[in-house]
């Protein structure tokens, strides 16, 4: 599904330049749920942003679904974006004058979806996250938990190739977290290609692999056992 | 065309009006400057109208013709000779001159602007006597306070009647005293007052201290045969004053053997002329407040790409999650700029009904023009048609300045932002 090689990248600090990735290798398979662990400062979140395409490598190949993701355009990229990918934030990133419901029907409006299917679309996938009680309600009147499963349901609903999610538990207190991790947990076992991005052990270990990132290179890559979430809830 | 795409719209009215605070304060500037615009066009509009409502009573297409001395020697005559018209003249520039629509004779006593000294009563006037024909109504109103003015009737049975102006009711009467029904008298003879007429803010080439008397009436009582003082002439809608004018000294210059490069012989005096001079300052009036309230406009536009360039620094998040979620450039733009017309055109409409109930309300306290020249004082159709094209033009044009602002964020730097 995702195939990396030989990344680089480096950012610009005044006259010196920081090398965050130093030549990153790795692959991910459909239907894997892995963890990107590192520090920070580690390049975790810059390797997440490029395989979001909302950054570009320095060097390397990228290849998502057999398409090679390079020289972007805007344009383009938005519309990679929209079709491939799914993110969920730390901090949710809901637009806040818009409804539960909107915001999920927000990348299915951006497909061009006909409005009425959008909708239906959007309460299915609401209420596969829990919250289609709370469908016409605001952000701001939603809980930490119930807002990252809005935005779950909104990564999902356009039903992209993979979800890439940073730090989706960061903002949250830790059974809520577990809650969250129960969600994304079922979701790849739909068969959902996930990428998560954490620095928490037991969030990690809540995945079926993990990459260990440490000063812009892969130190440690296994596949490990999965600890269920759904025990903790 | 997207401009039809019916989410596009839903999605920028659910922006705007989930923004109701913001959206309002955006609007503001615009609001203000459709209402100076409005109000300032509409202002300039009601004293055209009140120019208009001064002449209303004239005849603005219209001209008088005197005779005055020749200057040119002429077929023996010598120069110096005095030109007086027959009333005949009348009949035969009727006939000749078909653009003519009214031509009313008049006779005077005394000289061209001479008064003769009416009596009532042991009180006495200075006042213009003139002889004429219930026609010159048409050309030249006169405004009555009480009865009538000369009629048909009168001139058919040659009454001893007179119609008054309002200064020489003054003169001759007391304060209250009814004067309809009284005689006054005019070199002997008595006539009877039938109507009093008075100023009423149009221009009165007449005067109000007059005495208008039918024509027939003044020709046996002042013995004054078939002359003729001067002709009043209201000439057809379309036809040029002074291409009638021509045409009526060419002929009454061959009548009256009169040199044809004589240009002092016949005296006239073409009203159209003032007409057209009101015109061109009411028409730079317009063209100056549209000027005025245009720049106005733009000020306004310009405060709503301000105002949109701040909220786009405010909505920097929001636009990197749209993006995120696969909004490409020309979609945030279109956005953008989309916003940016409807907030203009709802503001310039808001401000257009304000204003124009604004000019109702000075119209109904002002709009009489009894006092100065301001007359329904309203915008025109195609005005609010043109400023309101020119604004919503303006708008796309600045919209795209917080639309570009909006691009250049990139979607990994607005995400990262709390």
């Amino acid at each position: 599904m995702i195939e990396i090689k030989d990344l680089h990248k480096s950012y610009k600090m005044g006259s010196n330049s920081l090398h965050v990735l130093k030549g990153i290798n790795f692959k991910v398979e459909e239907g894997e749920l892995v963890a990107i662990m590192g520090s920070s400062g580690s390049g975790k979140s810059t390797l997440l942003n490029i395989l979001g395409m909302l950054d570009g490598a320095d060097s390397g190949e990228y290849t998502l679904d057999g398409v090679p993701i390079k020289n972007l355009s805007e344009t383009k990229a938005a519309q990679y974006r929209n079709k491939f990918l799914g993110f969920i934030f730390q901090s949710f990133n809901l637009i806040n004058y818009k409804s539960a419901l909107e915001n999920v029907a927000l990348p299915l409006y951006y497909q061009k979806v006909p409005r009425k299917e959008r909708q239906e679309k959007a309460m299915k996938y609401l209420e596969r996250v829990g919250l289609k009680p709370w469908a016409d309600h605001l952000p701001s009147e939603l809980s930490g938990g119930q807002k990252q499963r809005v935005a779950i349901a909104r990564a999902m609903a356009a039903e992209p190739k993979v979800l890439l999610a940073d730090e989706p538990t960061g903002a949250l207190d830790s059974t809520t977290s577990y809650e969250v991790m129960d969600l994304i947990q079922k979701i790849n076992d739909d068969g959902n290609t996930i990428l998560v991005v954490t620095h928490e052990e037991d969030i990690a270990h809540m995945c079926k692999r993990i990459v260990h990132l440490k000063d812009g290179v892969i130190v440690e890559d296994k596949k490990i056992e999965q600890v269920r979430a759904e025990q903790y809830v | 065309m997207w401009l039809f795409d019916k989410d596009l719209w839903i999605e920028i009215f659910h922006t705007l009006s989930k923004n109701m605070f913001r959206t309002f304060l955006t609007m503001l500037g615009v609001i203000f400057a459709m209402i100076i615009l409005v109000l300032l066009l509409g202002s300039a509009n009601g004293m055209s109208n009140g120019f208009n409502k001064i002449f209303a009573g004239t005849a603005s297409n219209s001209l008088f013709v005197w005779g005055q001395s020749t200057s040119e020697p002429y077929k023996g005559f010598e120069r110096g000779r005095r030109i007086r018209y027959k009333l005949e003249d009348a009949d035969i520039l009727k006939r000749q001159i078909p653009e003519i629509e009214v031509l009313a004779p008049r006779i005077e006593l005394a000289n061209h602007r001479g008064t003769v000294t009416v009596y009532r009563n042991g009180q006495t006037s200075g006042s213009a006597v003139y002889g004429d024909f219930p026609e010159i109504d048409n050309i030249t109103k006169k405004k009555l306070v009480e009865g009538r003015f000369l009629n048909q009737t009168d001139i058919e049975h040659s009454k001893k009647v007179c119609v008054i102006g309002e200064e020489t009711y003054k003169l001759l009467f007391d304060k209250g005293d009814k004067a309809i029904g009284e005689d006054i008298r005019i070199n002997g003879v008595y006539f009877s007052v039938v109507g009093i007429y008075k100023p009423n803010n149009n221009i009165n080439i007449d005067g109000e201290n007059a005495v208008f008397i039918p024509f027939t009436t003044f020709q046996k009582a002042f013995n004054s045969g078939d002359r003729m003082g001067w002709m009043a002439i209201a000439v057809e809608e379309n036809t040029p004053v002074p291409f009638v004018e021509s045409q009526i000294k060419s002929i009454l210059k061959a009548k009256y053997d009169i040199h044809p490069d004589d240009e002092r012989a016949i005296g006239s005096f073409d009203m159209s002329e003032i007409f057209n001079n009101i015109t061109a300052f009411t028409t730079v009036l317009k063209g100056f407040s549209f000027f005025v309230g245009i720049f106005t406009l733009l000020a306004g536009v310009i405060a709503i790409s301000n105002i949109l360039l701040i909220t786009v620094k405010e909505r920097t998040q929001e636009i990197g999650v749209r993006r995120a979620l696969g909004a490409t450039p020309v979609i945030v733009k279109r956005q953008i700029v989309v916003e940016a017309i409807v907030l203009t055109a709802f503001a310039g409409l808001v401000g257009f009904a304000v204003a124009v109930g604004i000019l109702s309300i000075l119209d109904a306290m002002f709009g009489s023009g009894e006092n100065f020249p301001f007359v329904q004082p309203m915008i025109s159709i195609p005005q609010f048609i043109v400023s309101f094209i020119l604004m919503v033009g303006l708008s796309v044009l600045i919209g795209l300045l917080p639309a570009n602002r909006a691009v250049k964020i990139k979607p990994i730097d607005a995400l990262r932002e709390e």
